[in-house]
């Protein structure tokens, strides 16, 4: 997994710019951080990992934000903090949002794997391990179902079906 | 209150209330039931409808839901023209009653058309929800997905906040605004200085605020990071809600996560350049920068209160940038015309433009374009949020845009009052 760094603040109208809002997400999701890596949305892989400083995600509730990333590819986000609005979005797309007070260390290009069970995150490039705040216990089932909606269809279905 | 019993803050007892609780402490997560959920038709409709098709669910109280579009109005094209279709047909189907169509932006709409008491606990789909703290009612923004969970369950988990309060002592000067009081605040403490908890607004010059001038500092608690603004109800919460409210306060000896103290009296009108609103200072201080237009808009600034700040410094005078106006509600623009603000804003030179989100979101076909710099009474000037990339954006007050489109470049209000 690769890292994708940024820096602090970055807003939601960088992550799923306002003129392209009124299409579907294949087509925010092309234009997503633009302003700030124009080749991002174009050589990002699957399972790589955005990685910021505070603040990650400041500004609109626009889901798309988080939705467009997740389109991408990108398989977990780490930062030094993140917009709460943004935090709670990400978390009901089933995308992992994960606060590390090291996030800094973390150098683009840097070669990352994600152990969820030690909440640590391992750095292959440097070679270290950064600790995470694990994702709230009472949010972790949704996040594993993939986020809300499925988390609702399924406690739907219990329902139903006992 | 008994003796012993805890002190506890407005953001605790109102959250405390919609949890069913007793007392609740920060940090605790709990559920709360929700007694409004307001949605726009960009967040609203469009996305909920196929996620509750897909649930096979409907909606828990079509009576506590509100739906207004103010995104993609005016329409202007087949992908505006269709979103907004989907919102107009959704709530003949899910039974929505309370659906306000091209009444402008829904935070001004909301209050105005009495859905917002003191005590309540609400959802909003967009992130200018905290608007509603200036009633005294818990609301906070959600996105689409978890105000499907809302329409589902009629409820949403919650972490209850520390409460940071800001407590300004004094009155504003004359050309100071409740605009000014954030661009300092969140200049000052960040875009994330709320820590996502409950800032509170307190104090002799926030009570001597009318109604609009406090739902402009809760709405901007956005800005400043927070996940709701509060302001504590009292006679001029009762008067504009032409109701009896009951009194939701803070407990004097509450325990605060800070308490910040300012004088009101020595604040300065604000600016703040583009592409932050944490980007900011004293009005004075941006002379040599001349502005290309004006814009007087959004939720944030062109409530009546505001055109009527903007109508006091153009009177008589002529804008000498092009300026645009985009009026917040067809209520306050209709008294604003009765009374005689329009025409002063359009004897100087404004330009009117449909009731909506319009330039602040980005959407519509009047974004800024390339190199444009300008002038706005809006909430954010992130790059490209208004239009082109390239575009620069200064946020300030309505004071401060009129007296900047009549001086020709940024300047402080307070020497042009009429």
């Amino acid at each position: 997994m690769r890292a994708w760094v940024f820096g602090d603040d970055i807003d939601t109208d960088a992550l799923a710019p306002g003129r392209y809002m009124k299409h579907g997400i294949e087509e925010i999701a092309r234009h997503c951080l633009e302003s700030l890596a124009p080749k991002f949305a174009k050589e990002v892989r699957f399972g790589d990992v955005l990685v910021a400083g505070r603040n990650f995600g400041a500004g609109s509730s626009r889901e798309q934000a988080p939705a467009a990333l997740k389109y991408l590819g990108i398989a977990a986000l780490v930062a030094e903090s993140f917009a709460g609005l943004f935090y709670r979005n990400a978390l009901n797309l089933g995308l992992p949002a994960l606060v590390c007070a090291d996030a800094r260390q973390i150098r683009d290009g840097d070669e990352l794997k994600i152990d969820y069970e030690s909440a640590r995150i391992l750095n292959l490039s440097a070679r270290v391990g950064l600790a995470f705040e694990p994702i709230p216990p009472h949010l972790w089932q949704m996040v594993l179902d993939g986020g809300l909606l499925p988390h609702l269809e399924k406690r739907l279905k219990c329902r139903t079906t006992s | 209150m008994k003796k012993g019993e805890m002190q506890a803050t407005l953001a605790q007892k109102l959250v405390a209330r919609a949890a069913g609780k007793s007392s609740v402490t920060p940090g605790e997560i709990v559920t709360c039931k929700v007694d409004l959920a307001m949605m726009h038709d960009s967040g609203g409709p469009r996305r909920v409808k196929p996620m509750l098709e897909r649930l096979g669910a409907k909606v828990w109280d079509p009576s506590k839901v509100v739906v207004i579009t103010d995104h993609y109005v005016p329409t202007y094209d087949d992908e505006s023209r269709k979103i907004i279709r989907i919102a107009r047909d959704w709530v003949r189907e899910a039974g929505i009653e309370n659906f306000y169509d091209e009444q402008g932006i829904c935070h001004v709409v909301l209050p105005e058309r009495g859905h917002l008491r003191p005590g309540m606990f609400a959802v909003g789909g967009d992130s200018h929800s905290p608007t509603g703290g200036a009633f005294a009612a818990y609301m906070f923004g959600v996105g689409a997905t978890e105000m499907l969970g809302v329409l589902v369950t009629g409820e949403i988990w919650l972490k209850v906040p520390h409460t940071i309060a800001m407590d300004f002592a004094g009155r504003l000067q004359d050309g100071v605004s409740a605009k000014d009081i954030m661009l300092f605040l969140i200049g000052k403490f960040g875009l994330d200085g709320g820590q996502y908890q409950a800032v509170e607004y307190r104090g002799p010059a926030i009570h001597a605020l009318p109604m609009q001038e406090r739902m402009t500092l809760c709405n901007m608690t956005a800005e400043l990071g927070g996940q709701t603004g509060l302001i504590s109800s009292d006679e001029t919460t009762a008067e504009f809600l032409k109701i009896k409210v009951e009194p939701w306060d803070s407990d004097p000896d509450a325990p605060l996560m800070a308490h910040h103290r300012f004088d009101a009296s020595t604040l300065a009108p604000q600016v703040a350049a583009p592409h932050s609103p944490a980007n900011s200072k004293a009005a004075g201080e941006f002379g040599s920068v001349k502005p290309t237009l004006a814009y007087i808009g959004a939720c944030t600034g062109a409530k009546l209160d505001d055109l009527r700040m903007a109508a006091r410094v153009l009177r008589n005078r002529k804008s000498a940038m092009k300026l645009l106006v985009a009026p917040a509600s067809a209520r306050d623009l209709r008294t604003a015309e009765d009374e005689g603000t329009c025409k002063v804003l359009r004897d100087a030179g404004a330009e009117f433009l449909g009731l909506g989100c319009g330039i602040c979101a980005g959407y519509g076909g009047n974004v800024l374009g390339e190199n444009v710099v300008a002038i706005s009474t809006t909430a954010r000037n992130f790059k490209g949020r208004m239009g082109a990339a390239s575009s620069q954006v200064y946020l300030a007050s309505p004071y401060t845009v009129a007296a900047t489109a009549a001086a020709g470049h940024i300047c402080d209000p307070r020497e042009m009052l009429q």
